[in-house]
């Protein structure tokens, strides 16, 4: 008899984690849907300043990103440089860059087409005010100064 | 019987749940949550040639600020702290004691509107192609709609702007924040009108939403206008 006890004593199973990976699966396509990919390799150093007077960028393909800041790699020297897509570039090389992309899209789209400028904060404005002056002359009118989040100061 | 079974036993799936974390962490590590956001401006389209005579404006109807190579304000002709910026702007788009060197505001009822309009709308019909005409009419038009959903107010001079210019050696970061306390002032006085009137802040207003909607955006736009006019930059000194 007592035997048929310690069988008794058994009978409450290990909860089964079968169901475990099905439930982390749902978590990683829940990340690999929401997320997007870093889209460029950062040449340089960018430090966003802060500003509470912001926008949201909404429809991030119709985005074209240029950076500005001191290379990370110092044998390209501290001063601040371009960067479009991958490569560091020139002011001369903007328009052409601007160019590029709208051939790459929709006709209809081209007029939506926002230019976001990531400059870091320490920057001279020099570069940037060539930069502003290169887009105005193919009219890519649309900018945004990519900034940090920060409350308003009363 | 029994025993053949007990030769093919489960698979242990035990593991499974340990590939699909390392792939989630991965997922996590390489992907980017940050929302992008920021300032977003519209520049002016380049010029083809300079205009011969450029419109003149009255000094009292211009707010000047100027940033130097050391990131020092001068808001017109005085130093200024960066602090002081946003309610000095909100002064100069309210002007609210009247002082003769801040525009002059002039009140917009909605008798001068209709008045203003019917006296267009004549002129236009005994000269049918004036185009300077049409375009006056629509803005009397646009006053008229801002009249009847928040009253009567007072209105800038067309010509009164915020003139920000900078030097080359001005930071990025003093560029951004100068831009940041003048686009804070006007959205502050927007608010504040939107608030007083539909009950709810500008920022929540939403221009998708239905005609209404624009409609109030308009208005209070006609009101606050966001004028930041940007001069040529200086190359002053390091």
């Amino acid at each position: 008899m007592s035997k048929f006890r310690k069988k008794g004593s058994k009978g409450q199973p290990a909860i089964s984690t079968a169901s475990l990976p099905d439930i982390v699966f749902m978590l990683l396509f829940f990340f690999m849907v929401t997320t997007v990919m870093r889209e460029v390799e950062l040449k340089v150093k960018v430090d966003k300043p802060q500003a509470s007077e912001i926008d949201r960028l909404e429809n991030k393909a119709l985005v074209d990103y240029i950076y500005i800041g001191p290379p990370n790699d110092k044998r390209y020297g501290t001063e601040p440089r371009i960067q479009l897509n991958d490569v560091f570039a020139d002011v001369s090389d903007v328009g052409l860059f601007i160019e590029d992309n709208r051939a790459q899209r929709d006709e209809q789209e081209v007029p939506l087409i926002t230019t976001s400028m990531k400059v870091d904060k320490e920057t001279r404005m020099k570069i940037v005010t060539d930069v502003k002056q290169a887009l105005r002359d193919v009219q890519a009118l649309k900018l945004n100064y990519s900034t940090h989040e920060r409350a308003r100061t009363k | 019987m029994s025993r053949r079974s007990r030769e093919n036993p489960e698979i242990n799936a035990g593991s499974m749940a340990d590939i699909a974390f390392l792939l989630l962490i991965f997922f996590l590590v390489t992907t980017t949550m940050d929302q992008d956001t920021g300032i977003l401006r519209l520049l002016p389209p380049p010029l083809d040639e300079l205009p011969e005579d450029p419109p003149i404006v009255k000094e009292k109807n211009v707010y000047e600020v100027l940033v130097n190579a050391n990131d020092q304000l001068l808001v017109e002709g005085d130093f200024m702290d960066i602090s002081e910026l946003k309610d000095g702007a909100i002064e100069f788009l309210t002007n609210p004691t009247n002082s003769p060197d801040l525009p002059e505001k002039v009140l917009i009822t909605k008798s001068k509107c209709e008045q203003q309009i019917a006296q267009l709308k004549s002129f236009i019909a005994q000269q049918p192609d004036r185009d300077d005409l049409e375009k006056d009419l629509e803005k009397w038009e646009k006053k008229l709609n801002t009249v009847q959903l928040i009253g009567e107010y007072r209105e800038l001079p067309g010509s009164a702007i915020i003139s920000l210019q900078n030097d080359n050696g001005t930071t990025y970061d003093m560029y951004i924040q100068v831009q940041n306390e003048l686009q804070s002032a006007v959205n502050q006085l927007r608010d504040e009108l939107s608030i007083e009137n539909f009950g709810k802040p500008y920022s929540e207003l939403d221009a998708n939403k239905g005609e209404e909607e624009k409609a109030k955006i308009l208005a209070i736009r006609q009101v606050f206008p966001q004028r930041i006019s940007e001069a040529e930059p200086k190359d002053t000194g390091n």
